[in-house]
């Protein structure tokens, strides 16, 4: 072998060898963060490093001493990139922990970067009261708020001399005589739906009303209705119970009915007074003896709206065959609703359009 | 109707419950129940004395006496006493100590003006039987000493007061409500009209009806020699002011006395200012009347008239004229007591806006069978309180009415009810109320009845033909006879069924697209208000409408709250403003609102009358649209203002002031739900600023306006500095056809971008700029962003640069460099061409 050099190389020596690996891996523990960590796999396991010399030594060894040598340098290199790697992994935790320490940021500081908005109550709370009759296979009718006087009165059978027209203080288009005026209930719109639907008819009709009230803190010349109709063969005033009782369970709970009393308007006959049993006491409050409530006043019900069957001559104003076709009829006030189903205590507050007022209603009511 | 528990069980036999549970009864009935209010239940150790001796005290300033008073006690009672109207040997009630007087003032024996006051001789007022009364209550000298004042005199009583319905004019009586209490505890009923009246010989003083439409029945009865000084007895002042009516004098305190427990309102004219026939009449043009109330009335042509050979005396169940009224010298008195028409009367009262106990009773219907009765037991109660004498005779004019008969199934009741009531409940409950019920032997069909009745008529198995009573005029149609049977037998009692409605199609699109609107625009940022719908000239004005202006046509109110805002709404802003006023200027400065809600557009050709149509049938098509045509365009609009922060400042830095984008971006928020892009152009329309207005077209319609508003206009209201504002019909917007929305094909190919900045004029508008870039660059177009708009020296005076990045996607393929380029250039050509844009640095 031409190049066969007998000289005993030293790095090649084991204790030599022993020792480069020991100084690496003081190296490696000793390294303080990753940049020195860095400087010391350079230093101990690069291209220049005692090792790495050492290995290119190995050519100079007798082929009888190669093998061995080559395998105390692998021994080493391994036993140092082992340390390395574990120096790495230590060092990089610890870096990452001590960065994300140092973004840690104050998640208590207040958001509201975008403003919020709101829908009126009155709004929605039509919305809920005609989705529940929706449920039950009603449409939602609607009809022009400025009405002619025979769709606001006279098909309803309020003729001119009825004492119940002179009830509602009605705002009359100029001139008083021009048979227009402002609805003065949403009633109008079930004669528009007798006229233009198909029988049979289940009909939701809300929408906004006028009287020549002044505003004080329960009346506003403006205000909102919400008025049913059915009109199919065989309904009874037991139908229009079952509605309204299903109605009042739909809204406040179930076990909260309605109670109907007699009371009159033109357009149904027989008609009555609908209450509702209350559904914060459950009636307890009217029992003498037992806490008093401020919902019902201690009534146990609270006055609610109005209902019947629908006067055959109303009927027969439309064209509807009277013999045939029987119906029922019933409204309620949603300001008054919205009073005692969330302790509205001031009508002026649903006017005025206060921010303060609406923003805590949201969405839905 | 306020009702006297006392004067009501004079004529039911009630039994021995509260007024509470009287009133719960008769609001089951329906009589509801208002209020109940106590009187004298805190009464107690009140009684008669006889004043034995009186002793006037000297040296005060005012009369003070010293009286022994015999209270059938083992000693007299010496009381001191302020008042002089007795004497020695009157009865008086003395309150003694111990003794409570309304209102819970207890009575004490007490030293007072250097004597001792052992109790107290009492007043009306102190009694709690009238608001005021000048001295003591001298009793008649048969009173027995010693005798419980609150019994004798029925101190004690609860009064009730219903709320009667306009339907039953009957119930505004002691006899209707004792009517419905009697059915209601199902017992003994007495009727205060049944009291006889001898059969007249002869006519009284002479009357005649002139105008049967008028007036179906006219009596007069008349009284001579009473004395015009007789007071009213304490008992029927105490039943007038408790039923909450003032006490006037004998003549007028018991017309109205009989008014209330009868139903029959009566008028009393003097006798000695009559002159010739009594004529009930309409009036003749020109004649005036001045009434009791000393208003001179000018009269309608259809007003029912009372008239003497002198002219009008009266108008007709309404008011007594002034000449006739009963003085304190009347001494021959005649009374009248008619059946007018109840229309007829309601229109007199709503044209005079007059409005009296009696109009309000013939208004709702009295009993046409009543004026005999209640005449005469007016005049008896005259002549026994007031010492005349009752003339024999009666004048009784009468027209004469058929009397109304329903015929209906025996069954029918319970059809309506939904329940079933046998026939005896039936015809029991209909008797109760006044009907006389027949079952025809045989069924004859009945006469063939016409127009509405026949609509009305009601078929089935056992007829009952039921004749109501005079006092129920309401009582015309099967159904009402129903309703008797119904609430008699209770409404707690009906059954509760739900009905199934066949399945319903839901909301409709409009009604969905509403309800999206409104909660878009509520989560942007904007709170809902509801204002009301009238508005002025004035809002106009502030508006700075031109004189011309489509929106200054506006429908008048005949009669508005205010003379201000005598017209409707043609625009929502006025409203919307005047409420971000009110929020700025209660402390919050960053508003944002939204309104929906109709206006009220009337055409200016449009006819002025809607006309009213008959109720008898079906109104034809021409019919219903002559109606429709009278009435005002009545779209749907929102509208949405806003001021300050649109953004909020905080902790992360400074906020955004809303400015016109927002309010164009709340359009653009408003028609994306309604599937439409909006196209923007520059316009100059009033209230917005005339450099800061956009015009919303969906497609070629306008569709409403967006921006600034104008500062005078921002000025009239007191408005914070440019406010925004925007107004869009969604009738106009809903009318566009949009189809359902397409699931658009994904491409999983690379995007490509490209940025380019284009130089154009400073006036040129951006939209035509990005419209023309969009078409050239063709399909391979996914999107365009314009993300920098630059005016500066770098290019140039008069110049604004676009810097617009767009990104191109195919989607088959990943586009190559040339593809992109290609078309980046192909849409720079064609704005260029379009609006002389130049690509920046070329």
């Amino acid at each position: 072998m031409s190049n066969y050099d007998p000289v005993e190389v030293t790095p090649l020596h084991a204790d030599e060898m022993a020792r480069m690996q020991a100084d690496a891996i003081d190296a490696v523990k000793a390294a303080r963060d990753l940049e020195e960590l860095k400087q010391v796999r350079l230093a101990h396991v690069g291209d220049r490093s005692p090792i790495a010399l050492a290995n290119r030594e190995i050519g100079a060894l007798p082929p009888a001493a190669r093998a061995e040598a080559g395998k105390r340098i692998g021994g080493a290199r391994k036993a140092v990139a082992d340390a390395l790697a574990e120096r790495q992994a230590q060092l990089e935790a610890e870096r990452d922990e001590r960065v994300l320490v140092e973004e840690t940021v104050d998640v208590t500081l207040p958001s509201g970067r975008a403003s919020r908005g709101a829908r009126h109550p009155l709004t929605t709370l039509q919305e809920r009261i005609a989705d529940a009759f929706v449920a039950m296979g009603y449409e939602v009718a609607e009809g022009p708020e400025l009405e002619g006087e025979w769709f606001n009165f006279d098909a309803l059978n309020i003729s001119t001399d009825h004492p119940a027209r002179s009830e509602h203080d009605t705002f009359f288009v100029e001139s008083v005589d021009s048979g227009k005026v402002l609805r003065t209930q949403t009633s109008p719109v079930q004669i528009r739906a007798l006229l233009s639907r198909e029988l049979p008819i289940y009909v939701i009709s809300p929408g906004k009303v006028f009287r020549t009230d002044e505003l004080d803190a329960t009346h506003t010349p403006v205000f909102h209705q919400i008025e049913g109709l059915a009109i199919d063969e065989g309904l009874t005033m037991a139908h229009l119970k079952g509605t309204l009782d299903r109605f009042a369970e739909v809204m406040f709970g179930e076990g909260i009915t309605t109670r109907f009393r007699p009371n009159y308007f033109p357009f149904t006959e027989p008609s009555a007074e609908m209450d509702l049993k209350c559904f914060v006491c459950r009636g307890a409050s009217a029992v003498p003896g037992n806490p008093s409530c401020r919902t019902c006043k201690s009534e146990g019900w609270i006055e609610w709206g109005g209902c019947g069957m629908v006067n055959p001559r109303v009927l027969i104003a439309c064209g509807v065959d009277p013999a045939r076709y029987s119906g029922f009829a019933f409204g309620m006030g949603v300001e008054r609703t919205l009073m005692f189903r969330h302790n509205a205590e001031d009508m002026r507050d649903m006017v005025e359009g206060d921010v303060r007022f609406t923003l805590p209603f949201g969405m839905e009511v | 109707m306020k009702v006297s528990l006392s004067w009501l069980r004079e004529y039911v036999d009630l039994p021995a419950v509260t007024a509470h549970e009287i009133a719960e009864k008769l609001t089951a009935a329906g009589l509801k129940l208002e209020s109940v209010i106590s009187y004298g239940h805190d009464i107690k150790n009140v009684v008669v004395g006889e004043v034995l001796s009186i002793e006037t005290l000297e040296g005060f300033k005012k009369p003070i006496r010293h009286c022994q008073v015999e209270v059938g006690e083992a000693a007299p009672r010496e009381i001191v006493c302020g008042a002089t109207n007795f004497e020695v040997g009157d009865r008086v009630p003395v309150a003694l100590p111990g003794a409570v007087l309304p209102g819970g003032f207890e009575i004490a024996s007490r030293k007072t003006y250097g004597r001792l006051s052992d109790g107290m001789i009492c007043s009306e007022a102190e009694l709690g039987v009238a608001e005021s009364s000048p001295g003591i209550l001298v009793l008649p000298g048969d009173t027995p000493i010693g005798a419980d004042v609150v019994e004798l005199l029925g101190l004690r009583d609860d009064v009730i007061e219903l709320e009667i319905t306009p339907d039953i004019g009957y119930a505004l009586s002691i006899r209707g409500v004792a009517r419905e209490a009697a059915a209601a505890f199902d017992s003994a009923f007495i009727d205060p009209a049944d009291v006889s009246p001898p059969v007249a010989s002869g006519p009284a003083y002479p009357a005649s009806i002139a105008d049967p439409s008028a007036c179906d029945r006219f009596v007069l009865r008349e009284i001579r020699g009473f004395d015009p000084s007789a007071s009213s007895p304490l008992w029927m002042r105490a039943r007038l002011t408790r039923a909450g009516m003032r006490p006037v004098s004998l003549a007028v305190d018991v017309t109205n006395y009989v008014m209330l427990e009868l139903g029959q309102p009566l008028h009393a004219f003097d006798a000695a200012r009559l002159t010739g026939e009594i004529v009930v009449r309409r009036a003749e043009p020109g004649e005036t009347l001045e009434t009791l109330d000393h208003v001179v009335r000018k009269l309608h042509p259809d007003d029912i008239l009372i008239t003497d050979g002198s002219g009008v005396i009266s108008m007709a169940g309404t008011m007594g004229g002034l000449h006739t009224e009963i003085s304190d010298a009347s001494t021959d008195i005649v009374i009248e007591a008619a059946h007018f028409s109840a229309s007829g009367i309601a229109r007199m009262s709503r044209r005079h806006n007059l409005v009296s106990e009696a109009s309000k009773r013939f208004e709702r219907g009295v009993d046409r069978e009543l004026p005999l009765y209640a005449s005469w037991r007016a005049a008896q109660l005259l002549a026994e309180l007031g010492g005349g004498t009752i003339q024999p005779g009666v004048t009784h004019a009468e027209v004469r009415v058929e009397p109304v008969q329903v015929a209906i199934p025996s069954g029918y009741p319970g059809r309506v009810a939904g329940t079933v009531y046998d026939r005896e409940t039936v015809i029991r409950r209909l008797e109760q109320v006044g009907c006389a019920v027949e079952s025809p032997a045989t069924e004859s069909g009945g006469t063939a009845a016409d127009g509405i009745a026949a609509k009305l008529a009601v078929a089935g198995d056992d007829m009952l033909v039921v004749t109501p009573p005079s006092w129920r005029p309401d009582l015309t149609d099967p159904n009402d006879l129903a309703e008797e049977v119904i609430r008699l037998e209770g409404y707690e009692n009906l059954p509760s069924i739900l009905p199934s409605a066949p399945a319903g199609a839901g909301l409709t699109e409009s009604q969905r697209l509403r309800r999206r609107v409104g909660r878009s625009l509520a989560a942007a940022g904007y709170v809902e208000t509801l204002s009301y719908p009238f508005s002025g000239e004035r809002d106009f004005d502030n508006l700075q409408l031109p004189a011309d202006d489509a929106r200054r046509l506006a429908v008048r109110l005949a009669n508005p709250l205010s003379e201000d805002e005598p017209l409707m709404r043609t625009t929502l802003l006025p409203g919307l403003l005047k409420t971000l006023v009110r929020n700025v200027g209660r402390g919050f400065g960053d508003v944002a609102l939204f309104e929906t809600g109709l206006v009220y557009r009337p055409s200016p050709d449009a006819p002025a009358v809607a006309p009213v149509l008959g109720v008898d049938r079906r109104p034809s098509p021409e019919e219903l649209a002559s109606i429709e045509s009278a009435l005002p365009a009545q779209p749907l609009r929102v509208g949405v203002v806003l001021t300050g922060e649109f953004e909020p400042s905080g902790w992360w830095g400074k906020g955004r002031e809303a400015d016109w984008a927002d309010a164009v971006e709340a359009a653009r928020v408003v028609a994306a739900e309604a599937g439409v892009t909006l196209d923007v152009r520059a316009d100059r329309h009033e209230p917005w600023h005339p450099g800061r207005c956009a015009a919303l077209y969906s497609g070629d319609v306008l569709v409403g306006h967006a921006g600034e508003l104008h500062p005078r206009v921002v000025e009239a209201y007191g408005l914070p500095p440019r406010t925004c504002a925007m107004e869009l019909e969604l009738t106009r917007l809903e009318q566009s056809p949009v189809g359902r929305p397409q699931a658009p094909a994904i491409s999983g190919y690379p995007v490509a971008s490209q940025d380019v900045a284009l130089i154009v004029d400073a006036a040129t508008p951006v939209a035509p700029v990005e419209a023309a870039l969009r078409e050239g660059a063709g399909e391979l177009l996914e999107s365009i962003r314009l993300f920098d708009v630059y005016a500066g020296a770098q290019v140039g005076e008069g110049k604004k640069s676009l810097a617009y990045s767009l990104r191109f996607r195919a989607a088959d393929r990943t586009l190559t460099a040339e593809e992109t380029t290609a078309a980046r250039d192909a849409a720079v050509a064609l704005a260029t061409e379009r609006t002389g844009a130049r690509l920046r640095g070329a």
